[in-house]
């Protein structure tokens, strides 16, 4: 691998031991992966966020190299936290996982990376440009700045995306080159999409079958961001899909080469197929909308179903800390509390502790938690669209 | 024998050799380095101040923050010898700076062999048997 003279300053320590071993890791990485350089990162975005996920070993990891002064040197944002940053104690999530979560954040945050933590970071501040390389690690935010803004990205781990952020810069592999970027399966879509739930149920077919490659899409005829953003997650929690392109709507679609592919037909019977499959339960204790995180569109749609009704069962929507905001102002947050529900930001049903709060059943409207809820949250799972999921009193 | 260089430094010490993978989230005692993994080749064995001998990584990428926090807790290997290194401990013996040497047969060394591994080099020399 070519380093610059710069670059062999840090790895020889002249820069101090946290930018001499983050430097080794992306290269060491980079040679694993075959990259031929290091080439420069616009915006990063950092897994490994949740106490959950980290436990006590990353909490002191990230306690450590902060006290020894590691500072970012491009915009970073954050994956989810495993609670409401603010509102946790009033929605219940228990103290000593709080003050847990909150030693984490401060440690983020005195390396100079904003504390958003969202899965959306491109609705929330971080939006790269077309063809930006960047360094981001949660896996349907990655699916989503590839395939939808045609921005490039690898699926980063927390360890190298914080070590992209220290150093600007990732080894240069997979999906920063263009080659990596084509098309190998072709899925023709015959089915009327019209709620996100759809569109989730999809990309949890077509993810389980490509595993990690790359899908190109015919048949849909129009979808919006909150659509797409849906799709990339199911396929991205299935399989393990960083990229894919939609005939007519993806900026790539007509770029990239479309002979040789190998066809994957998803008609009616798939579509009802994939909801049978991915519903394990009925009845649910709460439901869970927001994943990924919401955008404003999407709040403003639940509180107009919820106007003026109360609600049989909780709802959680999750959302980022500046949807959440916008909500507030705009009322959708009071119409959404008075139904009975709650928006919660910062935090999401996957990462937070819910299995330690006393539900059992979750209603989903996402085919990325439908996925992930059975073993992460030990949760039995009802798959539907929004309409079907809320149920009011008469 | 000449392996990869995956983090540097030098170490000698007794191997502990295990045929199958380690994940190291879960399977690892971070305070003494005792291995906890139930039906584990190495369960109930220290991996503390040892050379260890595995094929490759498994698991939880969280296990890249369990070999930092054995190596904080003075109750981490002195080297690890891989026949492959993939990205879970690569990331967690460069974080946690333990010398690392991979694309090494490591079907030639046996457990209580000592060991000398010059990591910087990529060497790996099994001085007793």
């Amino acid at each position: 691998m070519y380093l610059t003279k710069e670059e062999e300053k840090i790895l020889d320590g002249s820069g101090g031991e946290v930018p001499e071993r983050m430097l080794r890791l992306l290269v060491r990485l980079g040679e694993i992966y075959g990259a031929d350089k290091m080439i420069p990162v616009g915006s990063v975005q950092v897994a490994g966020v949740s106490y959950k996920s980290i436990a006590d070993p990353g909490t002191e990891y990230l306690e450590d190299i902060a006290k020894q002064g590691a500072k970012v040197k491009v915009l970073t944002f954050l994956n989810p936290a495993g609670m409401d940053l603010e509102n946790w104690e009033k929605l219940g999530f228990p103290k000593d996982f709080a003050k847990n979560q909150l030693r984490i954040m401060n440690a983020f945050k005195s390396m100079g990376i904003v504390i958003t933590s969202t899965c959306t970071p491109y609705l929330a501040g971080n939006l790269p440009r077309f063809r930006e390389h960047i360094a981001w690690s949660e896996s349907s935010a990655v699916c989503f700045s590839n395939s939808v803004i045609g921005a490039r990205t690898n699926r980063e781990g927390g360890p190298s995306a914080l070590a992209a952020a220290i150093i600007g810069k990732t080894p240069n592999y997979g999906f920063h080159i263009w080659e990596n970027r084509q098309p190998h399966f072709h899925i023709k879509v015959d089915a009327e999409l019209k709620y996100s739930s759809d569109f989730g149920a999809l990309g949890y077919f077509v993810g389980k079958q490509v595993k990690d490659k790359n899908p190109y899409f015919t048949g849909i005829k129009d979808a919006d961001t909150d659509q797409l953003k849906a799709l990339g997650a199911a396929m991205a929690a299935s399989g393990a899909v960083a990229m894919y392109h939609v005939e007519g709507l993806t900026p790539e679609a007509d770029l990239v080469k479309k002979d040789k592919l190998e066809t994957i037909n998803f008609g009616k019977k798939e579509l009802e197929e994939t909801y049978a499959k991915l519903n394990t339960c009925k009845d649910p204790d709460i439901v869970i909308l927001g994943c990924p995180h919401a955008s404003l569109r999407e709040i403003s749609t639940l509180a107009e179903k919820l106007k003026g009704k109360r609600l049989k069962k909780p709802i959680w929507i999750c959302t980022s800390r500046m949807m959440k905001e916008a909500a507030d102002r705009m009322g959708y947050t009071g119409i959404i509390e008075k139904a009975g529900g709650s928006i919660v930001a910062d935090t999401c049903m996957v990462v937070s502790p819910i299995e330690n709060m006393g539900y059992k059943v979750t209603g989903v409207n996402s085919g990325k938690a439908a996925n992930y809820l059975p073993g992460f949250c030990k949760q039995g799972v009802v798959f539907a669209n929004i309409d079907k999921l809320i149920e009011v009193q008469s | 024998m000449k392996g990869r260089m995956i983090s540097p430094g030098k170490a000698k010490g007794v191997a502990i050799v295990s045929k199958e993978p380690i994940g190291f989230y879960g399977s690892f005692d971070i305070k003494t380095g005792k291995m906890i993994e139930k039906g584990h080749p190495l369960e109930g064995k220290n991996i503390k101040d040892k050379i260890l001998v595995f094929p490759c990584g498994k698991g939880s990428t969280v296990g890249s923050y369990v070999i930092y926090g054995l190596k904080k807790n003075n109750a981490a290997p002195a080297g690890i010898i891989n026949k492959e290194t993939e990205t879970i401990v690569a990331t967690g013996v460069i974080l946690a700076g333990i010398p690392c040497v991979d694309k090494i047969d490591i079907d030639k060394i046996k457990d209580g062999d000592t060991i000398v591994l010059d990591a910087d080099k990529g060497d790996v020399e099994i001085v007793k048997k």
